[in-house]
């Protein structure tokens, strides 16, 4: 089965079930979740039956094959990852949709809340896209499919104002990244006369000196990548689109949009910082946004008092994290060093471990309290003693403590920055020594909550409303940290 | 095998006690099976059922493996020794007794598994375990300002632990990449001298910070005054010690030019840790923090020996010293902390001025704590005592008078001052709690039961046994 089927199903599925959506009985919506989880279930099981064309054959000539559209490399980890996300996703909306039909016109019925799960695979279907490109324009053009549906999502709310508001931010922000983009896209056009991502490559190898029009293009790239990921100088819409979204929209933004971005980001840059002649301008602009985003991340979320937000930031100090795999770029695995983009891969499957689960909780809190303040968390162990286990081995991994899951990708990065400083890149130092002070903090922000659910009394007695869904997935999610933790070559073992 | 059980014999049971078995009686079985494991552990350390091996990351090049020297048994021997202490003399407050028991076992669990571990990664992995146990301890049941307390620990372990990481990871890079403690040693010769000082530096102060190395001390004092009583005396007991442990281990043998360099400044430091701090140790008004302060002036000793081997890396008296005074003073501070907790239960404070007259009341209480002072001290016949003479003694190994007195030997000198100050204030603490009239607090006090003297006679025994036959711990270093 030709890869690109996987992309096919997915959309055609969303677009059937978006139609099929308008002559459902206003009551029973949530059929419709059940119908998405089906699909993205069944689009799961068909990446194991994924090739790429022989070589030698027909199909491989054909331009789509050989200009657009690839599954070498990480492309299917990727799209696996993306589809357990979408899933979790929508599960989450399931638990949440109470709060979702609050806030749309017609108030506390299942009306008007079934298009929210189509949408969800379309957008997935832009992103499983995304991270297949070998081409700037399909870049573009999965970029645009996805972001475009966020739109909607983000707002989805639409009686609520901070969703609304948080829909207007994004709308604008997103539209000025995919201006950024587009803009570098001309740029390394114009100088590269190719806009195929191998093309720029075997361009590069001709070069000499590094062409400047080339690096300015190659920075706005980088801009609107930082967008996606929300890397500073680009993460400013990042805590009030995740505040004011859906929480459903915001884990998904967080977890998969940030992965397609990295994603994206190891696939452009690639060419860029394989080249020894634009390798050290390329690492540097990375070294500077990797630093940059642990500053801003971890230190504006020591003050958070809201935990949206908080895990708004957490999510830019993680993308600082993992910005620094590819400032410190390996592009080939050695006896004790995997690749930049293994380390990606990694980081960001443990992150969605971790921060799916968070916002399940959230999502829980968010019923019973009515807010997402971090009081509402209070005494949390008193009320729910088993979540809670799980919430504080879930926050000790995002806090990067040793044994969970977590702590891989920080050791992961934390070593290819020092092998980078070995083999004589002086500017890792500074990126370790922000890292000693991003850890920190990370360490604060985090045992923050561990503090208010177990030192703190409780708010009120009554349990805490947590769905069957909810438990299973956050006692999982800590099982697996655990595991992964002690043992994660399991998860190495996909990436290579 | 036989490690891998010692390790998760703790581990399991802590997480028994969360899932809901009786958390007393499942700690002090699970903390009686790791002392006897222990011991048998000491007879027969260079059997090779000690050894296992797992692969968990091959990509990385990182293995569950477990061994044994002499160091470690030790090391290993000191803490299942401490644990059973600890779980023994406290009394969990009404309704935290899971987080209670399952803490000690946690500490102790992730304590035993850094000493046991040959792969630089779960070396520093198991340490870990102990932050999060800690910080709920310390923040649910700690005393005084306990809140802001169980923060500066966390932060200032945390932090610690990052730079060590950091130099532990550079290491791994500069010895090619393996994270096998045989495979660094085979390479470490191939170091570059002025990488070895820039590992050194890291590695000094990432144990540094977690030994409560002057000036990167002031989370301890507070943090084992605040805690309660067992997971005080685990950490000053037994968790420093990796600290030192690690010291030994990895910076000392493979570094030795780097630790070389640091040497001069190593000595100035460790002088803060023993006048420094022993001055504000005199000054305390309460026996919590006042054996806190001296928990952390007696690391001063240790680096003295450390820095010896430093400055002289043949030095064959150092490394044992080390090793037999980390072990005194981890049964001597656990055993004090252990007591004080039970005299506070007993008059209901711990303020010195509040204090006295106790011995009248409770005359074995006062002699095993009078006992366990007179280790701290440095008392002849107990097992301090050993320790700091062979630490003196390291100062001056392969001194040659016509080259005068070099920096190790004036710190020597000087450290010597140190055990006036412990005499100072330990003595003063001893008089004026157990002796002179009854006062109010302790007129209605009563003599500890024997149950709470059970753990305090195990610690003595131990304390006693190396003081007067050092070559219990000496021969297992050959």
């Amino acid at each position: 089965m030709p890869a690109y089927f996987l992309e096919i199903f997915t959309l055609t599925f969303g677009i059937l079930l978006l139609m099929y959506e308008a002559f459902v009985d206003p009551k029973s919506k949530s059929n419709i979740a059940v119908a998405c989880l089906i699909g993205l279930v069944a689009a799961y099981v068909m990446i194991f039956f994924c090739m790429s064309p022989d070589p030698g054959s027909d199909q491989a000539s054909w331009s789509f094959w050989t200009r657009f559209y690839t599954i070498e490399g990480n492309a299917l980890f990727y799209k696996g990852l993306i589809l357990i996300t979408a899933a979790s996703v929508i599960l989450l909306t399931i638990d949440y949709k109470k709060i979702l039909s609050r806030f749309t016109d017609t108030p506390d019925t299942e009306d008007n809340t079934g298009e929210f799960y189509p949408l969800i695979l379309i957008a997935t279907t832009g992103m499983m896209w995304m991270v297949s490109a070998k081409d700037l324009v399909s870049v573009f053009v999965a970029l645009e499919l996805t972001t475009i549906t966020f739109y909607i999502l983000v707002a989805y709310m639409r009686r609520n104002v901070g969703s609304l508001e948080a829909g207007v931010k994004y709308l604008i922000l997103g539209a000025l990244s995919t201006g950024i983009l587009v803009y570098g896209i001309a740029w390394v056009y114009g100088i590269a006369g190719t806009t195929s991502i191998a093309g720029i490559g075997e361009f590069l190898s001709t070069q000499d000196t590094p062409s400047y029009g080339l690096l300015f293009g190659l920075a706005l790239l980088l801009l609107s990548i930082g967008f996606k990921v929300g890397a500073a100088p680009m993460q400013l819409w990042i805590p009030d689109v995740y505040q004011g979204a859906p929480t459903p929209t915001t884990a998904f933004l967080s977890v998969a949009s940030k992965a397609s971005g990295f994603a994206i980001a190891v696939i452009i840059l690639t060419p860029f910082l394989e080249n020894d002649v634009t390798h050290g301008a390329a690492s540097m602009m990375l070294t500077v946004m990797a630093c940059l985003t642990l500053i801003i991340g971890n230190l504006s979320a020591i003050n958070q008092s809201n935990f949206k937000r908080l895990l708004a930031y957490s999510s830019i100090a993680h993308a600082g994290f993992i910005t620094i795999a590819l400032a410190a770029w390996n592009g080939t695995a050695t006896e004790g060093s995997p690749t930049s983009s293994s380390v990606i891969g990694f980081y960001l499957a443990t992150y969605m471990i971790m921060t799916m689960a968070a916002f399940f909780l959230l999502a829980a809190v968010r019923k019973t309290e009515g807010h997402e303040e971090l009081s509402a968390f209070n005494g949390l162990s008193k009320r729910a003693p088993v979540l809670t286990i799980c919430t504080t081995v879930l926050l000790a991994a995002m806090a990067g403590l040793p044994l969970t899951a977590g702590f891989w990708g920080k050791l992961f990065v934390v070593k290819m920055a020092v092998d980078a400083a070995q083999a004589g890149n002086p500017a890792m130092w500074w990126v370790i020594g922000i890292v000693f002070i991003a850890v920190g903090a990370g360490f604060y922000y985090y045992f923050k909550l561990i503090a208010a659910m177990y030192w703190n009394k409780p708010a009120s007695d009554k349990p805490l409303e947590a769905s069957h869904i909810t438990k299973a997935y956050l006692i999982t999610a800590a099982v697996v940290t655990l595991i992964l933790g002690i043992y994660p070559a399991p998860l190495m073992w996909l990436l290579q | 095998m036989g490690s891998l059980v010692l390790l998760l014999i703790p581990i399991i049971a802590a997480i028994a006690i969360i899932v809901g078995s009786p958390a007393r009686l499942t700690a002090v079985i699970s903390a009686a099976a790791s002392l006897v494991i222990g011991l048998y552990m000491a007879f027969t350390h260079t059997c090779d059922c000690w050894n296992f091996t797992a692969s968990m990351l091959p990509a990385l090049g990182i293995h569950l493996t477990l061994g044994v020297d002499g160091m470690s048994t030790i090391m290993v021997l000191l803490s299942v020794i401490v644990l059973f202490a600890a779980v023994f003399t406290g009394k969990s407050p009404e309704g935290h007794e899971k987080l209670y028991y399952s803490s000690s076992l946690f500490i102790a669990g992730g304590a035993i598994g850094a000493f046991l571990s040959q792969d630089v990664f779960f070396f520093y992995a198991f340490h870990e375990l102990a932050l999060i146990p800690t910080f709920l301890m310390i923040g649910m049941l700690g005393r005084g300002d306990r809140k802001a307390i169980a923060w500066r620990v966390t932060i200032f372990l945390a932090v610690g632990s990052m730079i060590l990481l950091a130099g532990l990871l550079w290491l791994v890079s500069a010895t090619g990449g393996s994270f096998a403690f045989s495979d660094i040693a085979a390479n470490a010769a191939s170091i570059a001298p002025a990488t070895q000082k820039g590992i050194a530096a890291l590695l000094i102060v990432g144990f540094g910070t977690l030994i409560s190395l002057f000036p990167f001390h002031s989370w301890a004092a507070p943090a084992y005054a605040s805690a309660p009583a067992p997971t005080a005396m685990l950490h000053a007991g037994v968790l420093k010690k990796f600290g030192l442990y690690g010291l030994l281990r990895v910076a000392v043998p493979f570094l030795p030019e780097g630790m070389a360099a640091w040497t001069d400044i190593l000595v100035i430091l460790l002088l803060g840790n023993i006048l420094w701090v022993g001055y504000v140790t005199v000054n305390q008004k309460r026996l919590d923090l006042m054996l806190g302060n001296s928990s952390v002036m007696h690391m001063g000793y240790i680096f003295l020996a450390i820095a010896a081997i430093s400055a002289v890396p043949g030095n064959d008296i150092a490394v044992p010293a080390a090793v037999v005074l980390m072990f005194a003073h981890g049964i001597s501070i656990a055993m004090l902390f252990g007591l004080a907790d039970t005299i506070e239960r007993k008059t209901g404070t711990l303020e010195i001025s509040e204090l006295g007259g106790l011995a009248k009341k409770a005359p074995a209480l006062a002699f095993l704590f009078g006992l366990a002072a007179m280790a701290s001290i440095g008392l002849p016949g107990l097992a301090n005592f050993s320790g700091e003479v062979m630490v003196f003694l390291a100062g001056f190994r392969d001194y040659v008078p016509a080259e005068g007195f070099g920096i190790v030997q004036i710190g020597t000198i000087l450290a010597l001052w140190g055990v006036v100050i412990s005499a100072v204030y330990m003595l003063r603490a001893f008089r004026k709690t157990f002796q002179g009239p009854l006062v109010p607090a302790t007129e209605d006090a009563t003599e500890a039961h024997f149950c709470v003297r059970i753990p305090a006679i195990v610690l003595a025994v131990a304390l006693i046994a190396v003081g007067l036959c050092p070559n219990l711990l000496l021969n297992l270093l050959k």
